[in-house]
């Protein structure tokens, strides 16, 4: 089928755009953060661009603050990606279509909100085409803001020093709560939402943020144990 | 000169876990089940790292009415509800806060 690709590059950056938003006050906070946490410019920006990792680059920013050994400073960053092995292993069958050359691209600009953006367009049309398309217009996107926004972080905090404790992560809390709240459309997923959010609340004091790790895996095994289709297999079993 | 280092261990540790399911995409079939477990990812990780951001303010649990964060996700979370309009959650849910933050306490 003929796809417009620079339609589908569009509407991906578009649908990209409400999360974008609440991610841009996230990376002015984390450009603040880095410069009083006394790393230099260059080292603040090189994050965002290689690393473009929203809550690693926090949490590398903060420890390094605390003074944190670099050992523990990579333990922390390795666990709280965990959950973008998740967001790849879901996108595996997309993954398959395209060659290994389009999949680092693919995994390198993996983020909470491209993989909040693409999964709801596929929970729509899983054979949606020109998806491939979409799924960059909208990790380009919210690249490029990453990058704009960490440098006002890096420029302003020189001029505002207590930028970092105006609270702004708050966007980040109602950005997801815009995503899961009407993804939520029966028991089982209501169930899962409840005990991931209860569970990360009550285990927060977790050494190296496992606490949300153990949290998402509980939710995830009762979802699934209460889905009716999982419940129908294991009548017939 | 340790700074690039870390930033080199964190590209690593963080494109690692990125890239390792898409590479063994097409070679390793997964399981219905898993698959079905996977459709709960988005679900279970975000309200866990929304609910923790809003209740544990500095190491410690708060869910007094003195949480500005508290007060701008139930609205949110109405807001979501009602509407299912993300931008406008979004909005509101930070409009509730600065509210709550500069007005109220």
């Amino acid at each position: 089928m003929q796809v417009n690709s620079s339609r589908q590059i569009l509407m991906g950056a578009r649908d990209t755009l409400p999360l974008i938003f609440a991610a841009i006050p996230f990376g002015v906070i984390y450009g603040a953060l880095a410069i009083s946490s006394g790393l230099s410019e260059s080292i603040a920006l090189a994050m965002s661009l290689f690393v473009f990792a929203g809550a690693s680059q926090f949490i590398a920013v903060s420890l390094i603050a605390s003074t944190a050994a670099i050992p523990v400073i990579l333990i922390t960053v390795f666990i709280v990606n965990l959950r973008h092995m998740l967001y790849a292993a879901s996108l595996m069958p997309q993954a398959s279509k395209v060659s290994k050359w389009i999949r680092i691209p693919m995994a390198f600009w993996l983020t909470d909100e491209t993989f909040a953006v693409v999964s709801n367009r596929l929970n729509q049309d899983a054979e949606a085409p020109g998806f491939l398309w979409y799924y960059f217009g909208s990790a380009i996107a919210m690249y490029s803001f990453w990058i704009i926004s960490t440098w006002t972080g890096i420029t302003l905090g020189q001029h505002i020093p207590d930028m970092a404790s105006w609270g702004l992560d708050v966007a980040l809390v109602v950005a997801f709560i815009g995503i899961v709240v009407p993804a939520l459309k029966n028991r089982s997923h209501w169930a899962c939402a409840l005990t991931g959010a209860v569970t990360a609340v009550l285990c927060h004091d977790w050494p190296h943020q496992t606490g949300l790790l153990f949290a998402s895996l509980l939710a995830i095994t009762l979802g699934v144990f209460l889905d009716r289709n999982t419940l129908k297999e294991l009548r017939h079993d | 000169m340790t700074e690039w280092m870390l930033i080199a261990g964190m590209v690593f540790l963080t494109f690692g876990p990125r890239y390792l399911p898409f590479s063994l995409a097409g070679k390793v079939v997964l399981p219905p089940l898993i698959l079905r477990a996977l459709n709960y990812v988005p679900i279970a990780v975000l309200s866990a790292i929304a609910a923790q951001t809003t209740l544990v303010r500095d190491q410690k649990i708060d869910m007094t009415l003195d949480n500005p964060y508290l007060i701008a996700a139930v609205a949110a979370c109405m807001v979501a509800y009602y509407t299912r309009h993300l931008f406008l959650t979004i909005a509101l849910g930070m409009v509730t806060f600065a509210l709550v933050k500069w007005l109220w306490l």
